[in-house]
């Protein structure tokens, strides 16, 4: 097991060397860095609505606004900073900035988490994306400090693909970690049946709470990153299709797995780029994609499968056992 | 300033019937499958153009045009039950609400491919004056007609519901499918038909929304939707009296909040008010508390 975490920590250093290097080569541009930013930030969310959607089993339309909760926690934060005498500024404000911003996110996520999840059945749906709704338009009110429909201004630009990488693993990390622990096996088996799983003495409620907090928590995370790579915000920005959007990789990427959900990001970022003439279409594929995907697949692409080294090597060795056996007959 | 405040009542009251008219089609769905049907909204937006297209198109008068949009809607209500949501009717809760989901962006993004988003005007019919009440207050006739007609449909759904052999079948799939399918009702078609009459009503809907605020787009469903689903849940979702008073509360707490307080919070109010219904009482304000069946 030790050396599966040394071959893994190796891959994920291996990885960012390699785009690091490519940067210094110029072979990837300034055009480039911005879009694997934005790969960055939609892992993250991607990989926060996963913990709630698909291994607490919570329909959640409101995830785009945890992240504008982030985003404008941390971008006022980090504005009063650096305008301010405190000598804070590049990586450490931006972390100061991005456990702000999370803090903020899932202390929302508490408030709206707190009724919806003592009620079963489908009300997160409908109370999250009320949610969405009130945070637009509560930052159009309070315009002195969001800056209102005309955006928030002047954000120190701080996310850069060195810290926006680490911050990505360290996400991924801790929700692994999480999901592996006892906490993470109540919240599937809150998924697999609910009934049942209060009847083993889990705290349905508890656990629902925690993990759909920790979620928002994340996807103030990714807010945070978001403001301090564009350094303006617009809250047209976080509306209902972003949720959408993140709801659609994650279904698209398989409910349940972190693997299917950072592929799922990854293609699903960069694919829209790449069929810029297809822009129009993009949400009517989305929705076809979406209902054909609960019809035929359910469980997304990917189902529950994680990708894992020592996986890989199991499997190929298996099917070497297979074809020797098929052999000796 | 009593002036003020019973117009903004009428204003209230006149929004609200819209909103209970569409809340019935969320109710009587969630009655019958347990489905929140996201999609419902956008029907509003398919009767809308249908009768944008019939009455300026085709320049065929608005009653004959609104009566063509209820069957057009209520046609795509049973197409949508029929293509998307049957096959997943014994499927988690969570796929069938990934699938509502999708049925609405889908609607929302044929109709912005095939019509552009820009929003066009709507004919609405020529009413116009308005009836003095007492003193300074006057309700307008289109708010009246808008009452009425509302007030007209609910009454009709009413004897629909508990008189005729339809209903009854209805309020028994609702009741228990599984006892009413060996009853000999069939199902399959009670679904279909609540599909059709929730979709109807949203047609009469989208005709008297249509007309307050006479702009027609692609995702004119949108907010109109949403708040008729949460006038649903307001009054106790699957209770077709409570969408009706739900929908009227909404209305006029909206009124009352765009009048003394502020615009930009109206929103932030009704779906507030959302929140500390389902805090305090969850099933809405009619519903009643069932146990858990395990």
């Amino acid at each position: 097991m030790k050396k599966a975490y040394a071959i893994n920590a190796g891959l994920v250093l291996t990885l960012f060397a390699v785009i690091t290097l490519l940067f210094h080569l110029g072979i990837l541009n300034r055009f480039h860095n911005g879009l694997i930013l934005l790969v960055c930030i939609n892992i993250i969310l991607a990989v926060s609505l996963n913990l709630s959607a698909g291994f607490l089993g919570q329909l959640v339309l409101g995830h785009a606004a945890f992240m504008a909760v982030g985003a404008y926690a941390a971008a006022i934060f980090s504005k009063y900073i650096t305008g301010s005498e405190i000598g804070l500024s590049g990586t450490p404000l931006l972390i100061v900035a991005l456990i702000l911003g999370g803090l903020a996110a899932a202390v929302a996520g508490i408030i709206i988490g707190v009724p919806a999840l003592r009620l079963r059945g489908d009300y997160i749906a409908i109370i999250t994306l009320g949610f969405g709704l009130i945070v637009q338009s509560l930052i159009n009110y309070f315009r002195t400090y969001t800056g209102g429909a005309q955006g928030l201004l002047g954000i120190p630009r701080l996310t850069n693909f060195n810290n926006a990488y680490f911050i990505v693993v360290i996400t991924v990390l801790v929700l692994v970690c999480l999901i592996r622990s006892r906490h993470g096996r109540a919240m599937i088996a809150i998924r697999e049946d609910e009934i049942a799983a209060e009847a083993s003495g889990i705290s349905t409620v508890y656990y629902k709470i925690l993990g759909f907090t920790v979620s928002a928590f994340f996807a103030g995370v990714a807010g945070g990153l978001y403001a301090h790579y564009l350094a303006m915000l617009d809250s047209r920005a976080f509306g209902f299709s972003y949720s959408i959007e993140l709801l659609v990789i994650v279904v698209l990427g398989g409910l349940g797995s972190f693997t299917g959900a950072i592929v799922a990001a990854v293609v699903l970022t960069l694919l829209p780029e790449i069929l810029r003439e297809f822009q129009q279409y993009r949400m009517l594929v989305y929705a076809i994609m979406l209902i054909a995907m609960m019809i035929f697949r359910p469980k997304g692409l990917m189902g529950t499968y994680e990708f894992s080294v020592f996986g890989i090597f199991d499997k190929c060795k298996k099917v070497f056992v297979k074809f020797k056996r098929k052999g000796a007959q | 300033m009593f002036e003020m405040f019973v117009s903004h009542l009428i204003n209230g009251l006149q929004i609200g019937s819209i909103y209970a008219l569409i809340a019935l089609g969320y109710t009587m769905v969630y009655g019958i499958v347990k489905l929140i049907n996201f999609a419902h909204g956008d029907v509003i937006m398919v009767g809308a153009f249908i009768i944008l297209f019939l009455v300026t198109g085709a320049g065929i008068p608005f009653i004959p045009a609104v009566l063509t949009a209820m069957a057009g809607c209520a046609l795509l209500g049973v197409l949508m039950e029929k293509i998307a949501y049957k096959p997943l009717r014994n499927a988690t809760r969570l796929s069938a609400l990934i699938t509502a989901i999708g049925v609405s962006l889908f609607l929302q993004n044929a109709f912005l491919v095939r019509f552009s988003p820009n929003p066009r005007p709507f004919p609405r019919p020529a009413i116009s004056g308005s009836l003095n009440l007492f003193g300074d207050v006057s309700i307008s006739y289109l708010a009246l007609v808008t009452i009425v007609v509302s007030a007209v449909m609910m009454i009709l759904l009413h004897f629909f519901v508990k008189g005729t052999k339809m209903g009854k079948a209805m309020r028994a799939v609702s009741e228990d499918s599984g006892a009413a399918c060996l009853m000999g009702i069939n199902v399959n078609n009670t679904i279909a038909v609540t599909f059709a009459v929730g979709s109807a009503l949203a047609a009469v809907g989208s005709a008297l929304y249509a007309s307050t605020y006479p702009q027609v787009e692609p995702f004119m469903g949108l907010q109109m939707g949403l708040k008729a689903f949460v006038a649903a849940v307001l009054g106790g979702i699957g209770i077709i009296p409570g969408a009706m008073l739900g929908g009227i509360l909404l209305g006029i707490v909206e009124s009352m909040t765009k009048a003394y307080i502020s615009t930009q919070l109206s929103d932030a109010v009704v779906y507030g008010i959302l929140i500390i219904v389902l805090l305090l009482k969850p099933s809405g304000l009619m519903g009643k508390t069932t146990g858990e069946k395990v």
